[in-house]
This record gives C-alpha cells, structure tokens and sequence, in this order.
C-alpha cells in the first residue's frame, strides 16, 4: 500500500526534512518525491510506502495534518488507489 | 507512477469543489423480523438494524481518512415498513416508527429510511394503517424517512392513494408547525420507486434485495460545473464530453469507496447511485451547472434542454465507471438544497411550472419545494397526479416532496438548516381540481407498459 503526500503553503527551510522525519518516525517508507517553489509558494508531493506503517493509517494522517498546522502548511495523506481510480480506466 | 497533474486535480475537486461521498447506506432486509405480536417485531427489528450496521458509522469515518474524502451521511434502509409490520394496527405501525427512531440513536447515523408503502395498485389494511400514521411518525422522530409509491408505469396511478397523500402532507405540516413543517422533508410520494435508492427521503431495501447492501450516492455538482467553466466557449457536443469524463471521474470515487465498504463490513456491494446530489453550500450546486452552460438564470427558457442534456451526459460518462448502477442516477433539482435553485427562485425565475417540465428529463422530481401553508389539499394532490403521470408515461421515477409551510405566504421562506437548507415559498396556481381528485379509482398503465 502506498500513500500520497501533498504539502503546499509558503516556503521555509526544512520543510521535506520536517516532513520525511515524521514519515521515517511513523515507518513509512519515501518512494518518490516531486516538488516546486513557485515565488515562495511550496509545492510537493511524496509517494510512500505505507506497508511497514507503525501507527494505523488515521492516526498518520492526523500526526502529518497537525505537523502542517504547527509550520503553516496544508500537509494532505491520502491512500493512493483514489488517484489510481480516478483518472486510469 | 502518479501524475502530479493527476494528484492536484483530485486535492482540487475535493477541497475547493466540494466533490464528497453523500452517503453510504446500508440496505437491510427486515423480513425475518416479521411477528404477529408488534412488541416481538419491534424488539426483532431494534436488533437485526443494530447488529448489522453496528459498524457502518466507525467504517465511514475510517474510508473517509483512508481517501481524504469526505464522507457525508451514513445511513439505513429497511424493507418498507407496511409490509413488515402486515397486522399491526396504526398504533402498532407507529411503535415501529420510535424503534427505528432508536435504532438510529444507537448507531449514531443520519437518517433511518423504508417507513414506506407501495400502493401503487392498492392498499392493503396494512398500508392504509402506515400511512394514516404517517404525520404522527414524523413528527414524533427525527431520523426516520417515508415514502409512498402511488403509481407505476405497468400499474398505471392510484388515484385514492394520491388522494390520501395531501391530507397527509398537509398534517405533517401541521404536527411540526413549530419547528417549519419539516416533516414534510421526510416524506415523499414516488412514481416507478427504485428499490435500492441510498438518497433520502426515499430510500428503502426492496422486496427483492439481498439481506444486506451497500448502497452509495455521490455529489459533485460543483466539480462538474468548474469544469464547465475551464472548458470556455465550446459548442454542446464537446461540452458533452467535457461532463462525461468528469461524472466518470467521480463515480469512480463512489465506486472505490462502495468497495471499500462492503469489504469491511462484509456486505454485498448494491449500487453507486449516479446522481449529482447538490448540497446548499455556495458551489455545489446544479443550478450553477445549468448557468455555467450559458442560461442567465435557471429556470430561464433553454432550462429543460441543457438538464436534459447534463443529465444524460452524467449517466453516459458514469455509467462505465461503476459496476453496478442504480438507484436513481440523474441530476437532482431540490430547490432548498441548491443555492442556485433558491437564488433563481427568489428572484422569479424558477418557477413551479418550469420545474414540472424540468423532472420530464431528469430525476427525480418536484422537490424540496415550499408552498404556501393554506394550500388545499386537493391541489397538493393535483400536483402529485400531474407529477406522477410523467414518470408513468415516461416510464421514469418521478417524486414530489412538497412543504406547504404551516401559517406561510407565498414570499416568505422556511429554514430547515443542515442539507435540507432553505426554501422560498412559491406561489400557485389555485384552481380547484377537487371534482378530478375526487373521482377516485385508478388511471389505468399506458399502452407502452404492454411490452411482453
């Protein structure tokens, strides 16, 4: 199983390290990660592994909702197979 | 890989279009509760609800984190209640109404639906019981929903039943004059009733579901009217795909959720039911949709064939991506629900009439529409039979929830809050139909019901 995360809100430094340390804390595995800064609006998206998780999954999305609120960030966990549903046929 | 492009759309429409789950309701079958004793039915019933929704709530709320997408009403239908409940007296078909009442408050859902009859060729003395107890079993809970099917394409109408609906309608209203007449939102009178609908009022598990289901309705009026929006000038045809390739957008949604429902609570998937559900919030509306697709106010002519055609579209592009399809999928037009709807009204652009026309090509019905509280009852039965008879003739469901709103004047409006939101009180034709009405008896099933 894996899990998308999106973070977007204003630039600061140590966003993905905020981000991957709450990820590695809760076991989930970074697959992937694209992100932009477009004039100081941060852009990223994660994909993780989710299997190995050590939290269940509604508490992960609540810790990662709470850490973007604590820095000012919209910080979204979504299981992927809403994305893969969506727009594959 | 997953697109970025993909992932932005999908965050967009839920966040900021107000793309979500209406409902996931639990179909369940009550025909082995049936006792001749009312207190041993109602006990039967209270337990079978309890034991197999008993995690419906707590589920819901676990996809709905799972997703990212909200997940609005969790929700029951049983088995229509006239036939469970066969010998009971009216006081009996009432005590079922306070033990589905408590069934709801132990499951913690939204709405309990199947207080419900069919009549569509006549009434059994059990139907008759129900439905003369109908405004008290309103009035008396709050979650529990009823419906009456009147008519049917291969019935044709029951006229005495229609007859009977007004009065009823109108002592709903009265029982709850305190608090809007909003018993009237919980009962509608259907034409061809669909057996597996997961959308209140009118849900009810058929006579020939499985013991349980899982039944779910979507709502995206406001994705599909955005991407109207982002499609610009083109002409109807491309503006056609453009609807279809978002409806299968979000039916899928529905569809990935519905599975995921009926694998946690090891139930039976039923149907994603393709409806464009409204809700009263500003931008999921249907309304909107109809104004994006260049009508300067809903309700204006033009009106009837650009919902004729989102309709179709809708179905067309959800069609492929469920499974299983049903209930009643099409664009739903509740005016106190629609923020577009009310505005349209409020302004004089939308009225009764056009709405009539507007439920020929889409369901489901005149809905959610307040009329004046002195409106006789006989005209609130003239407007069911005209209703009635395009879901006959058209061999489609047709439905009318009216409000005639206890001590209001056409001008006015009524409050309902929550997703009943508010409606404004249109005026009337007032012209007597009562000589019509009274007549009785049935109109008979059209001759294109003959297809054997």
């Amino acid at each position: 199983m894996k899990a998308v995360i999106t973070v977007t809100g204003k630039d600061t430094v140590g966003i993905i390290a905020d981000v991957a340390t709450e990820c590695a804390k809760h076991g989930a595995n970074i697959l992937d990660i694209t992100q932009s800064v477009l004039s100081e609006y941060f852009a990223m998206i994660m994909l993780a592994d989710i299997n190995q998780l050590t939290t269940d999954f509604s508490n992960f999305v609540d810790t990662l909702e709470a850490l973007g609120k604590s820095r000012g960030l919209v910080i979204h966990a979504m299981h992927e197979d809403i994305f893969n549903t969506m727009h594959h046929i | 890989m997953i697109n970025t492009q993909d992932v932005l759309e999908t965050i967009n429409m839920i966040r900021e279009e107000c793309l979500d789950i209406r409902t996931i309701t639990m179909g369940i079958s009550l025909w082995d509760c049936v006792s001749e004793d009312t207190d041993r039915l109602c006990d039967k019933i209270y337990d079978k609800i309890t034991k197999k929704a008993e995690h419906l709530v707590k589920t819901g709320s676990e996809i709905e984190k799972m997703y990212g997408i909200p997940i609005v009403n969790k929700r029951v239908s049983v088995t229509p209640v006239s036939l469970i409940g066969g010998a009971a007296t009216p006081d009996g078909y009432l005590k079922i109404a306070h033990t589905l009442q408590r069934a709801s408050d132990t499951l913690g859902i939204n709405f309990i639906g199947g207080y419900s009859a069919l009549v569509q060729k006549g009434m059994t003395e059990g139907a008759k019981n129900m439905i003369s107890i109908i405004p008290e079993a309103l009035s008396q809970t709050r979650n529990v929903c009823s419906s009456v099917n009147v008519a049917s394409t291969k019935a044709g109408i029951n006229m005495d039943a229609i007859a009977l609906m007004g009065s009823t309608i109108k002592r709903c209203a009265y029982l709850t004059r305190d608090e809007n007449s909003i018993a009237c939102a919980k009962l509608v009178v259907f034409a061809n009733v669909p057996e597996d609908n997961p959308f209140m009022a009118g849900a009810f598990c058929g006579i020939g579901e499985p013991d349980a289901a899982i039944n779910v309705g979507v709502s995206g009026p406001g994705v599909v009217a955005s991407a109207i929006r982002r499609a610009g000038d083109c002409n109807l045809s491309e503006l056609a795909d453009v609807i279809k390739k978002t409806a299968f957008k979000i039916t899928r949604v529905g569809q990935l959720v519905a599975n995921e429902a009926a694998k946690r609570l090891n139930t039976p998937f039923g149907i994603v039911d393709l409806s464009l559900a409204p809700t009263p919030a500003v931008g999921d509306s249907v309304a909107y949709i109809l104004e994006e697709m260049g009508l300067e106010s809903c309700g204006a002519h033009g009106t009837t064939a650009a919902l004729a055609m989102l309709n179709d579209a809708v179905k067309k592009g959800g069609v492929m991506a469920s499974s299983h399809v049903g209930g009643l999928s099409g664009a739903f037009i509740p005016v106190s629900e629609d923020a577009g709807m009310i505005a349209a009204a409020e302004r004089g652009a939308l009225t009764l009439e056009k709405l009539e026309a507007m439920t020929a090509v889409c369901s489901v019905g005149l809905d959610m529409i307040a009329i004046p509280g002195d409106t006789p009852e006989e005209v609130i039965d003239g407007i069911i039979a005209d209703e009635i008879a395009i879901g006959v003739v058209n061999t489609k469901t047709t439905a009318v929830r009216l409000i005639p709103a206890y001590g209001k004047k056409a001008g006015e409006s009524v409050s309902f809050g929550g997703l009943l939101g508010t409606a404004p009180i249109m005026d009337l034709n007032t012209y007597s139909p009562a000589r019509f009405i009274k007549r009785g008896g049935r109109i008979p099933a059209p001759i294109h019901s003959l297809k054997n």
